[in-house]
């Protein structure tokens, strides 16, 4: 019964060490976010800003219009992406399916560019529209995907496809770009390659109202999501109605990597890496722990990788994309190195 | 009414009838095996019973209601499952995976009540596993993580337990184990268990009713006894290239059959390793004198090409011994398995005499 109740204790605890760990680590990288740039604030200016409300000031500006909605924009999507990410891995069973790796980032860029550029003719549409049409890619190639997955049982094999498909969605992509104004195409360009700069707080607004929703809602599947941990027949058997279950998944996915896309361009690996990490740290794989945890570490992953995006070489920004793939990639080359050797010995 | 019955069930896959007429019925804390070669639809009638899979025809009841009435839920509560998919679920603790057997009495978010880890426990405990709570799951040992998953299954407080070929990949020792845990289930706590087996010995042992599948109906249905009688085991499996020993549960290899070149003196059980070694190098041998009752006798009639046996607890008589005699020296060699010789069998002493006047004898 002690050894019952010190086990218990332990995954909690660990868990709540975790979350202040990256609680902690969020405060710092906000901080950092607000304070670097190319007008340098101090703790003292911040607060002071922040205190006294927006007002006419070029810092007040900097602050209030730019570094914040920037700021909470990649904190949210970020965390957004991990639990895309964590989902997908739950419906597969597999630590390296990710939104990105499986094509549908691609597939919900692919809709937006072309509905940017052939339906509405603007660059500028709303956030709201954007986001439609990004889930409606992402849906799109996610059903592609399942329909291959039905034929491929072997999950490296699905990447394989899966990075195929999202070739084939860029190519489109670059297609219907060349088709775009000259003044869009800058713009599209920029968006295609991922970046949370030039983002008001509409986007911010957009953000929150579609993900934490959408987190929470993943996070009330935990339950089921535990028990299909251990195969379809089990969690049948325990009373998971697993289709509905499995629709829910799939589309929560869907939503919460199409609002990235669709707000911020592909955002690479954060999907896996972070999940990943974040699994090794609570010492656990149960739902119910790791997707908040994931949310929190998908935060601070984004908002330092936008930070070391807009500052190393300022004043030229980095791709998003970019930082994310040189921390994020590297990680999931170990995991498969690591899952291979697992599985020959 | 019996606990568990099947109606007309016909079960298999896309609407195409694997088996059919599937009439069972089995008492509370029965254990009903379900034996038949590979691809016989063993696992389809599991899975059908289990609700993984629809029924073609036909109906399953659990204490009178149809499980294709109940909700998932409901089902959760009367039966659990151990299948033959491999789980490899990444970092979660032996404690986890059992835990999450609690699954349809804990509310949306899966909180465990103090009941639930009671029972949690005391499922652990039944098929002492204990110790590993604590364990990832996925650094144990095959046999281990069986166990586990048969835990997960008690967690949750099955009436009906159904499993899956729970022995393949488990060595002869958890074999045992995992049987007797059944065992103890059943009688104990009442749980009925309906499983599949490929050890038709263990099958025997271990079941009080026993099912044979084969072909498209049922062969057999009924006690181990009358379903062996009924169909035997050679038939069952198409066993051509060896014999089943109903008796002993065992198999012997194909006989070496012709002309027998060796005769084998044997006797209380010590000519079995003289005739195995003998199928082994392919020789064909004639064995005597045996008396029916006698353990090599059993053996012989499965290895020998041909047995002079004797009636049991009476002394041998001489035309058993002329016929011995006769058979022992149209073969090139003599084996004496090194048998006693007492009052009953003064024959064989006679013979293993004669071997050695004419230099056929080998001792083993």
């Amino acid at each position: 019964m002690r050894a019952e109740n010190a086990s218990k204790r332990n995954t909690v605890s660990r868990f709540a060490a975790v979350m202040m760990l990256l609680f902690g680590l969020l405060a710092a990288a906000l901080f950092l976010n607000l304070a670097i740039g190319s007008v340098r604030l101090t703790l003292g200016e911040i607060r002071a800003l922040l205190f006294n409300g927006k007002d006419a000031s070029t810092e007040s500006i900097i602050l209030f219009n730019v570094r914040m909605p920037r700021m909470l924009l990649a904190a949210l999507l970020g965390g957004a992406l991990a639990v895309s990410g964590f989902l997908l891995q739950s419906f597969f069973r597999n630590p390296i399916a990710g939104p990105f790796v499986l094509g549908i980032s691609s597939g919900a860029k692919m809709i937006v560019g072309i509905t940017m550029i052939f339906l509405t003719g603007r660059i500028a549409m709303s956030p709201g529209v954007t986001v439609a049409a990004a889930f409606l890619g992402s849906l799109l190639i996610t059903a592609l995907v399942l329909l291959f997955s039905q034929k491929v049982k072997n999950m490296e094999l699905l990447l394989v496809v899966g990075i195929m498909v999202g070739y084939i969605c860029s190519a489109v992509t670059d297609m219907a770009v060349t088709f775009a104004s000259e003044q869009d195409i800058v713009n599209l360009k920029y968006w295609s390659m991922g970046t949370f700069s030039g983002k008001g707080w509409d986007s911010v607004v957009t953000a929150a109202v579609i993900c934490l929703p959408a987190v929470l809602t993943s996070w009330l599947l935990s339950k089921p999501m535990g028990a299909y941990a251990l195969g379809e027949g089990y969690a049948k058997s325990m009373g998971v109605s697993v289709k509905p279950f499995r629709v829910a998944l799939i589309l929560l996915s869907s939503l919460l990597s199409a609002c990235v896309t669709a707000l911020a361009g592909p955002i690479s690996f954060v999907g896996i890496a972070v999940p990943h990490i974040t699994r090794r740290l609570l010492k656990t794989s149960r739902p119910a722990f790791v997707i908040p945890a994931a949310f929190l570490a998908g935060a601070v992953f984004c908002v330092f990788c936008d930070l070391i995006a807009r500052t190393v070489f300022a004043p030229t920004e980095l791709n998003i994309g970019t930082v994310t793939s040189i921390f994020g990639a590297p990680i999931v080359i170990s995991m498969m190195i690591s899952r291979r050797r697992r599985e020959s010995a | 009414m019996s606990f568990f019955e099947t109606r007309g069930l016909a079960v298999g896959y896309n609407g195409k009838t694997l088996i059919r007429d599937i009439d069972i019925a089995l008492e509370k804390g029965g254990i009903l095996t379900l034996i038949g070669p590979n691809g016989s639809g063993k696992s389809t009638i599991l899975k059908t019973i289990a609700r993984q899979l629809a029924a073609i025809r036909g109906t399953v009841a659990i204490e009178g209601g149809e499980l294709s009435a109940m909700t998932v839920k409901e089902l959760a509560k009367k039966q659990a499952v151990v299948l033959t998919d491999r789980i490899r679920p990444e970092l979660l603790s032996v404690r986890e995976i059992v835990e999450l057997g609690r699954y349809p009495y804990t509310n949306i978010v899966g909180r465990m009540t103090d009941e639930d880890k009671r029972i949690v426990d005391d499922s652990l405990e039944l098929v002492s596993v204990k110790p590993l709570a604590d364990r990832d799951f996925m650094t144990l040992s095959d046999g281990q993580k069986q166990r586990v998953i048969l835990a997960r299954a008690l967690a949750q407080q099955p009436e009906l337990l159904i499993l899956d070929e729970p022995t393949a990949f488990l060595d002869i020792k958890h074999k045992t184990e995992l049987l007797s845990v059944l065992r103890y289930l059943a009688r104990e706590r009442g749980v009925t268990v309906i499983m599949s087996l490929h050890e038709t010995d263990l099958a025997a042992k271990a079941s009080d009713l026993l099912l044979c599948v084969k072909g498209e109906t049922i062969a057999a249905f009924g006690t181990p006894d009358e379903v062996i009688k009924k169909v035997p085991i050679e038939e069952l499996y198409d066993l051509k290239k060896g014999s089943y020993n109903a008796a002993f549960g065992s198999v012997e290899l194909e006989k070496a059959e012709g002309k027998p070149k060796v005769f084998v003196i044997a006797g209380a059980g010590f000519g079995i390793p003289v005739m195995r070694r003998l199928q082994r190098e392919r020789v064909p041998f004639a064995a005597g004198i045996l008396f029916e009752n006698d353990v090599d006798a059993a053996v012989a009639n499965n290895l020998a090409s041909e047995c002079v046996t004797a009636t049991a607890f009476e002394p041998m008589r001489e035309e058993h011994f002329i016929r011995a005699r006769a058979l022992m020296l149209s073969c090139e060699e003599v084996i004496d398995a090194g048998a006693p010789i007492g009052k009953l069998n003064e024959y064989n002493g006679k013979l293993l005499e004669i071997a050695k006047e004419k230099g056929l004898l080998h001792y083993d």
